[in-house]
């Protein structure tokens, strides 16, 4: 059996002395992992650097087997930005995080539509024009927030942001209950305000105004904080692992 | 059919990288063919490699002495350390000839897929050298991916109290090179690396 689709590069493991490993996250199959015959090798390796964009073919003679990719390189993503730590971080957080959370072989479209969004956001930043601040603001920061409440909900955690779980009110919602995953507002959750989670401005506002509006380190450090509170709770914890280390190094980087 | 010896010959040599059974069987018959010329002299050599190949401790080289030959050597610049991942890319940078300082190998990169964080790697021996007096630049010569460059931003984060200038290799045309075979990445990374004519 054999299919083909887009596909973002996750992750690429050497396998013997040639070969890798390649794990995708493709539109219509997922996250999908397959033998790549000289993917290591000098000609090929290039390709399946994390984040880069490829058109991939998959064949097996049954549909449980590993199979074998062959890829074509469409987009080369890092290749314009490593010499920018934050962005090259912001990628290989996001890339490692798919490919720990994400179930394999299991289609989520919007994960991957959120995928390509977060990497023409990274792609596209300049940071000569998007803040001055090395690259720490502008907006992909705050699509990364949102990317990951996106891939909680994929995984059947999302967070209702949307009203005070109180009282139901939409305006002045600052906390989050670390619970529920609900919004909470300033004056109902003031007496547990030290259980509560933070919630950044920017999460309560539409999505796509933090370009015009703005987004402080310090409001990305307290959206990283939340979705890796619900990330370490319901997806880490319960399997007994660690968060990946390239997102830890990620958030370190706003603290 | 084949004696266990030489069965066992085969099944290590065919662990080696670039060799399988086959070949190893085919390298295992040349040698046979010539035990005075190949095998002896290989056995000695290997014996004597296993006996006395050591891990400089200053910057983690491969050599049969301790600093290597390249720390001890006084004709070598000790106020530049070029720092690679492995020591495959500190003999690449020795064939090259051009550079003339000293080395640090880190043994890897940083890698969330591997498992490789920076406790796994020499980085503590690099901060402890690039503390000593005397020391003007760090080269980062990581590899042009994910991992190698974000081990080189990671570095340049660790190194920025030491008081050292931190540069990086240059990413580009290769030499040789035809612009219409380039991928849009190494096109872009040159086009943002050019300097005057």
């Amino acid at each position: 059996m054999d299919w083909s689709d887009e596909g973002i590069v996750l992750a690429a493991r050497k396998h013997g002395e040639g070969s890798a490993i390649v794990t995708l996250l493709t539109r219509s199959h997922g996250r999908h992992a397959g033998l790549v015959r000289g993917g290591a090798g000098r000609r090929q390796r290039g390709v399946f650097e994390a984040g880069n964009r490829v058109t991939a073919t998959w064949r097996a003679r049954l549909s449980e087997h590993l199979g074998t990719y062959s890829c074509e390189l469409v987009e080369s993503v890092a290749a314009s930005f490593l010499d920018d730590r934050w962005r090259l971080a912001g990628l290989s957080a996001a890339c490692a995080m798919t490919d720990v959370v994400l179930p394999e072989r299991e289609p989520h479209a919007r994960v991957f539509e959120g995928s390509l969004e977060l990497l023409a956001a990274l792609k596209g930043w300049d940071g000569a024009a998007g803040g001055g601040d090395g690259g720490h603001g502008g907006s992909w920061p705050a699509l990364y927030v949102r990317w990951e409440l996106m891939l909680l909900g994929e995984l059947g955690f999302g967070l209702d942001l949307g009203s005070c779980a109180a009282t139901g009110e939409n305006d002045g919602l600052v906390y989050v209950s670390p619970k529920t995953g609900r919004a909470v507002s300033s004056s109902a959750g003031a007496p547990y305000r030290d259980k509560l989670l933070a919630l950044p401005r920017f999460l309560t506002r539409e999505a796509g105004t933090e370009a015009a509006e703005g987004v402080s380190p310090a409001e990305i450090r307290q959206g990283l904080d939340l979705t890796g509170y619900f990330f370490a709770r319901h997806v880490f914890a319960p399997e007994s692992r660690p968060m990946p280390s390239s997102r830890s190094r990620f958030v370190e980087g706003f603290r | 059919m084949i004696g266990t010896e030489i069965e066992r010959l085969i099944q290590l040599l065919a662990k080696l990288p670039g060799l399988g059974p086959r070949s190893a069987r085919r390298a295992v018959l040349y040698m046979m063919k010539r035990r005075e010329t190949v095998m002896t002299p290989l056995v000695k050599a290997l014996a004597e490699a296993a006996e006395k190949i050591v891990t400089c401790h200053d910057c983690g080289n491969l050599d049969t002495v301790d600093p290597c030959a390249i720390c001890a050597d006084g004709r070598r610049d000790p106020t530049i350390i070029c720092v690679v991942e492995e020591v495959a890319d500190l003999w690449a940078l020795e064939r090259a000839g051009t550079f003339k300082g000293r080395y640090h190998v880190l043994g890897g990169v940083l890698s969330a897929i591997d498992g490789m964080g920076p406790e796994d790697l020499n980085i503590a021996g690099l901060i402890a050298r690039a503390g000593e007096a005397g020391l003007g630049e760090v080269i980062l010569a990581t590899g042009a991916t994910v991992d190698g460059q974000t081990t080189a931003h990671y570095l340049m984060e660790r190194l920025a109290g030491c008081g050292v200038t931190v540069t990086r290799l240059a990413q580009g045309v290769p030499v040789g090179g035809e612009l219409d075979y380039l991928d849009d990445g190494t096109l872009s990374a040159a086009l943002k690396a050019r300097r005057p004519f």
